[in-house]
Parts: C-alpha cells; sequence; structure tokens
C-alpha cells in the first residue's frame, strides 16, 4: 500500500538527494512528450527511467519532458546530457533501451551507440 | 492512441506546452449509463476563435515551433467513435477547457490504462505547474493535488524519482480501490 506515511519517509531521502543535486549537477535526461512521442511510446520510456533511477538511488539524475522535435519517425527520442560531456539523442528508445541508458551511458558513461542517432558538439 | 491516459496525457501536455500555472482534470465514470466524462481546465494563454475553430483539426497547429499538436484531434475522435463527444472553450488570456464524455462499453473504447503515469509526467513539472487531479467512480472519489503533496515534503518540486516513482503507485492504487467491488468495462 502506497500510503501517507511512506511519502512522508520519502521526505528526508528525496531532500537529500536534490541537495546533491544541487551541489554537484548531475545528468539531465529529456524525453521528447509530444503527439508523436507519447504513441510511440515516451511514457513508457519514462516510466522505465524513473522506476531504474529510483530502484538504483539515482535521485540526483534530473527528468525533463519536452514537446515534439520535429524526430516523429524515431520517437521515443531520449536526450542525454551528463557533465562535462557532448549531449547524446536517442531515437526509438524503447523501455528496455532506456533502462540500458540508464545502465550504461548514465552510471558508466558509456553511450549507448545503436540506438545514438546525434550528439551536440557542445554540453549543456 | 492505447489508452485514454495517453490521451489525457497529450491534452495535459498542450496547457504545459500553454504556459499554464494550474491544471485541473477531473474524470468521472458512472457504471449505470456506462459514460465517462472528462473536463480540463488550464489558465495557459489559451486560444482566439479562429485557432481554437481549428484545435480540433488534425491538419492544424498553432506552433510555429512546435507547440500543440494533434492530440485535440485524436482524442476528438475518440469519443465520437465510441458515442460521445468532445467540446472546446478558449479566449485568449482566459485558458483553455477541454469538456468530453464517451462509452465505456463502446468496443472501440481503450482501456483508462496507467493514469498513474500521467500524474507522474504531471508531477514532474511541479515546479512550474501545479496538478488537480479528480477521479470518480459513481459515488467513490479519490483526488491528488501536486500542492499539497509539496507541502507534505516540504519542497518546491517533486522531481525525485523515488517520489515521481510513489505517486505512479499511489495513483494506480486509489484508481483500483474506486474499481474494486464493480465490474466495468474501463479497465484501468
Amino acid at each position: 500500500m502506497k500510503t501517507r506515511e511512506e511519502l512522508q519517509a520519502l521526505r528526508e531521502r528525496a531532500r537529500a538527494a536534490l541537495a546533491v543535486r544541487d551541489q554537484e549537477g548531475g545528468a539531465r535526461v529529456v524525453i521528447a512528450m509530444g503527439t508523436c512521442g507519447i504513441g510511440a511510446g515516451a511514457r513508457e520510456a519514462m516510466t522505465a527511467l524513473l522506476d531504474e533511477l529510483a530502484q538504483r538511488g539515482l535521485s540526483h539524475v534530473t527528468v525533463a519532458q519536452t514537446g515534439c522535435k520535429g524526430l516523429c519517425d524515431q520517437e521515443p527520442v531520449v536526450e542525454v546530457c551528463t557533465p562535462g560531456a557532448p549531449a547524446v539523442t536517442y531515437g526509438h528508445v524503447t523501455p528496455h533501451v532506456m533502462r540500458r541508458i540508464v545502465a550504461e551511458h548514465i552510471v558508466n558513461g558509456q553511450v549507448v551507440s545503436e540506438y545514438a542517432i546525434g550528439t551536440a558538439s557542445e554540453a549543456n | 492512441m492505447r489508452e485514454l491516459a495517453l490521451h489525457f496525457l497529450d491534452l495535459l501536455r498542450n496547457s504545459v506546452e500553454a504556459g499554464a500555472r494550474i491544471v485541473e482534470l477531473d474524470v468521472a465514470e458512472e457504471t449505470a449509463s456506462g459514460l465517462l466524462r472528462f473536463e480540463l481546465r488550464d489558465d495557459g494563454r489559451g486560444m482566439d476563435e479562429t485557432t481554437l475553430a481549428r484545435a480540433t483539426d488534425p491538419f492544424f497547429t498553432s506552433r510555429t515551433t512546435r507547440r500543440v499538436g494533434m492530440g485535440l484531434a485524436l482524442m476528438r475522435a475518440c469519443c465520437e467513435r465510441c458515442g460521445g463527444e468532445l467540446s472546446v472553450a478558449s479566449q485568449p488570456g482566459q485558458g483553455t477547457v477541454v469538456t468530453g464524455h464517451l462509452l465505456v462499453s463502446h468496443l472501440d473504447c481503450p482501456p483508462l490504462g496507467d493514469m498513474g503515469a500521467v500524474a507522474q509526467s504531471m508531477a514532474c513539472e511541479a515546479d512550474a505547474v501545479e496538478f488537480v487531479y479528480r477521479h470518480r467512480v459513481d459515488r467513490k472519489v479519490f483526488s491528488l493535488d501536486t500542492r499539497r503533496i509539496k507541502a507534505k515534503l516540504g519542497m518546491h518540486t517533486l522531481g525525485a524519482a523515488e517520489v515521481l516513482s510513489w505517486i505512479r503507485e499511489h495513483v494506480n492504487e486509489e484508481l483500483r480501490r474506486l474499481h474494486r467491488g464493480r465490474r466495468t468495462a474501463s479497465g484501468g
């Protein structure tokens, strides 16, 4: 049962995680949540991402959403920015691919190249 | 869309992209009539008459740099396919209200789906946009307000993954509680 007491218990952990995020800056993951993205499974990619982050205790990773980026045939599209590295755009991000991106890219710094469709020339 | 929840998410994203500060979604299911009614209200920038008239046209979008897309058109088509309808009221600077209903018993009606993930997606925006969600099944009601959760946590954002995961599971458990003890065609 997801009780409100459980939420209260999350309070300290969540606050600590956000403090780390503010201090050190963490990875940022942006999911394209336009009509095309939603239809192709962007929401499922997002739930997989949050599930994986929660399970691994990676609450310092920022998750954001944006609209359609004009890459409708590649949806679901997800952009990953890690500190000090170029932003990488991924296409066809199923929940399975999303979990791989967390483990390989966010945790280990290795781009999941078979799903990468673009790299920004500078980090942001 | 495979779920009504995905249609709702799509419309809610329109509200976020329209600069809303508060978005409210009301869903009401009535077992006796088999009807599901919904109303979505936002205080975003709204639409003028011309834009509004074309808002449910699948080949129209008001965006110059990708802002609002096919969401309204798809949901209207879904409602009409399932014995219902959808209407939109909006004025520039006055926000937008989308109202609709459909028959959940209709063969073409998708299941309600993962509303918890919809709430999760909206809660992720809660540092800029508040989300109020009420879901009624006959006489039982569940409600969620991101302001209440933020106050409970003493935080200005709900962006931590553990919090967002809690929100999804909380909403889906509460909806199962609402649906318990009655046979329904709406799924969820």
